[in-house]
Parts: C-alpha cells; structure tokens; sequence
C-alpha cells in the first residue's frame, strides 16, 4: 500500500497558493475527460483552454498572435539589431535624398537666375 | 434546490481518512461513491451553478474559474497524500449517484488500467527559466552611464547581444540535459508549453515546462536532483513544484510527449 510517509514536503505550494498558472494547466487541460450528464466537459472546457491559451501563450503561440515584444529588444534578439541596423540605413538613405532634393533645388534656382542673366544681357 | 453531484477523482479504495476540514467547490462536504472496486470522490454542487447554461456562463468568468479550480485542487492535493487518484478534468458534472455508477461502470475498464499506469507514482513539474538581466546586470557597470562615444556605444551593444545569444543556446543545452537525467528518473514524462509570465508572474522566460511522473519512493532522490542543479548555470533558474496527483498522465494515448 502506497502512503504519502516518504514524500517530501511540498515544493512550489507553500499556503495552498501554487501558481496559478501551474493549477489552471493542470486542472483544466490535463486530467481524465469522462463525459458527465452536464456535457460540457469536452467542447466548451477546449474553447476555453483556447482562450486561457492567449493568456498562457507559448512562445511560438505569442508569435503567431503578434506578441513579440522581445524581438523588439536589441539585447534579448538578431532579429531587432538586424532592423535596428535597417532603420539607421533607412535614416541615412532618407537623409541622402533630402540633400540630394537640396542641391536639385539649389541648382535649379542658379539655373534660372543664369538664365535671367543670359536674359538681361540679350537686351 | 436541486443538486448535481460534480466528481474530482476516481480511486481504488482507501482506508485513511481524509482532513477532517476538506471540503470542495462551494465548500460542500465530501463524499465517497464506490462501485466495482472503483470509488468516485464527489460533492453536491446546486445546479444553479453547474447546470448545463449557468456552467457555460461561469467558465467565461476567471475569477470564478480561479476559485473553482482552486478548490479543484484542494480536494486531489488532499486525496494524494492518502492514496493515488486519478484526478477528472474540472466541471465533470453528472446528475445524480446513479448517474457517477453508471460512469463507473462504462468507463471502469480504462480507469483501472489508467489507475495502474500512475499506481504508486506522483508528479512532479521541472520549469527553466532564462534570466539575461540578471545575467548582465553586474558584468555590465557602463551600461548605466552615457557611451562615451559612437564607437563604444555599438561595442556594449555587440558585447550584450552576445551574452544574450550565450544564455540563449546555454538555456537550451541546459534544459535538454537536465530533461535527459530527469526522464532517465522517471516512469514517464511530458512536455507542457512553456508559460507566459502574465498569468505564472515569474521572471525570465520559460525554457522548459516539463511534468515526471516519479514513484513515491523515488521522489526523495528525484527532487535532490532537481535541487542539485539550482545554482549550478547563472542566468538560469530552476523551478519545482509538487507533488502534483498525475494530472498530466491521465491521457489514455500512451506516452505520447506533447510539443514544446
């Protein structure tokens, strides 16, 4: 006969207030599933597991929905220094087409003066 | 008022007695139901709240959800230091006693081989958790103040990157290996999806969410294991928790381990 004598003493529960997250993963997504007379069981405790999910989201799960917060900081991922390398490119290439818009448009102002001067000396 | 009988567990028989105080969902006392050398552990619950309409309504609400599963629980943690239950998915719901033997009847066949698979046997949960802050905080003194120009700026950036792709591919080396020695311990094991800080409130993140399934006289030496390992990586924290009743091997698909 097995007795609970040679258990050791809870680990993780400490007053009866493990982790919430440890108990609902248990308690509703594990455990036996026997139809009762209530049959609700099944398919409504799935929707809701489902639900829970977008709370208890994996890594990958929070991905596909979007959550990716991590990515976003440069020490925790490749993927943002890669973009914070792109957004400086981004910064520099905007930044060389304003100047090169600047000097267009310096240029073309010379242009039409030269041509008023070549205007006044035509007279 | 009506009342339903809302069933926690399935065990063999038992002789201790349970905590005198034990009550469960809604603080109903606790009874015992036994039939063909099965015994369902079950309260009455008013059908008022677990009903076939109020019930769908209540799962909706988490605070309620939270409660329920709370005393859920209660009731198997309490049933597992007497004897080995298998414990039923919450809201297993049923009519009247007549209703729990006719489920004791049907389903007997699979719950006494299901009984046997976790005989003598509790769970227990091993979490890893990667911590980078905790990890850079006293390597990195500079990191508080100004860079003192562009250059140095972008080599405490490369350094950090660095030490956070380290930790990353130390994390996963360090959670299979200790998956590996545990499972080695183990009658069996499953992989749960690792956790989302939001609702577990811990720091870092979650690497590896494993449940063993370890015999009771076992368990002494498997959670020595587990201790052994505590400090042994830095920036990585190991967490257990149990002894849990064998909630995740109550599937009857075998030893099927579940995606990361």
């Amino acid at each position: 006969m097995t007795t609970a004598s040679r258990l050791p003493d809870p680990y993780g529960q400490s007053g009866g207030s493990a982790n919430l997250a440890d108990i609902l993963e248990r308690v509703l997504d594990k455990g036996v599933v026997i139809a009762g007379d209530i049959r609700i069981n099944l398919l409504d405790i799935e929707l809701l597991t489902i639900k829970l999910r977008l709370i208890v989201a994996s890594v990958d799960k929070a991905r596909e929905m979007g959550i990716d917060w991590w990515e976003d900081d440069p020490s925790l991922s490749t993927g943002a220094r890669r973009r914070e390398v792109d957004r400086r490119q981004s910064d520099l290439t905007r930044e060389n087409e304003q100047l090169q818009a600047r000097i267009a448009e310096l240029e073309a102002g010379q242009g039409t003066r030269g041509r008023r001067k070549e205007k006044a000396s035509d007279e | 008022m009506n009342e339903l009988r809302y069933v926690y567990a399935v065990c063999r028989p038992f002789e201790a007695a349970l905590q005198a105080d034990l009550v469960g969902v809604g603080g109903a006392p606790l009874k015992q139901l036994e039939h063909g050398g099965l015994v369902a552990v079950l309260s009455r619950v008013p059908e008022a709240d677990f009903g076939y309409e109020p019930l769908r309504a209540h799962l909706e609400d988490l605070d309620w959800l939270t409660a329920t599963a709370r005393a859920h629980q209660a009731v198997i943690a309490a049933l597992t230091t007497v004897t080995c239950p298998l414990p039923l998915r919450l809201g297993t719901v049923f009519r009247d006693d007549s209703g729990v033997r006719t489920m004791l009847e049907d389903e007997g066949d699979q719950l006494r081989e299901l009984l046997a698979r976790i005989d003598g046997c509790v769970e227990w949960g091993v979490k890893v958790y990667a911590e980078p802050e905790a990890q850079q905080a006293p390597s990195e003194p500079a990191a508080a103040g100004q860079a003192a120009s562009g250059r140095d700026y972008l080599r405490m950036r490369r350094t950090r990157q660095q030490g956070a792709d380290r930790l990353w591919a130390r994390a996963d080396s360090f959670a299979q290996e200790l998956h590996t020695d545990l499972t080695a311990r183990a009658a069996a094991t499953r992989l749960h999806r690792p956790q989302n800080p939001e609702l577990s409130r811990a720091t870092g993140r979650n690497i590896l969410n494993g449940a063993y399934l370890v015999g009771r006289s076992q368990s002494e030496e498997f959670v020595e294991c587990v201790e052994r390992t505590k400090d042994q990586e830095p920036g990585l924290r190991v967490e257990l928790t149990g002894p849990w009743a064998a909630y995740s091997f109550s599937d009857p698909n075998g030893d099927e381990e579940e995606a990361w």
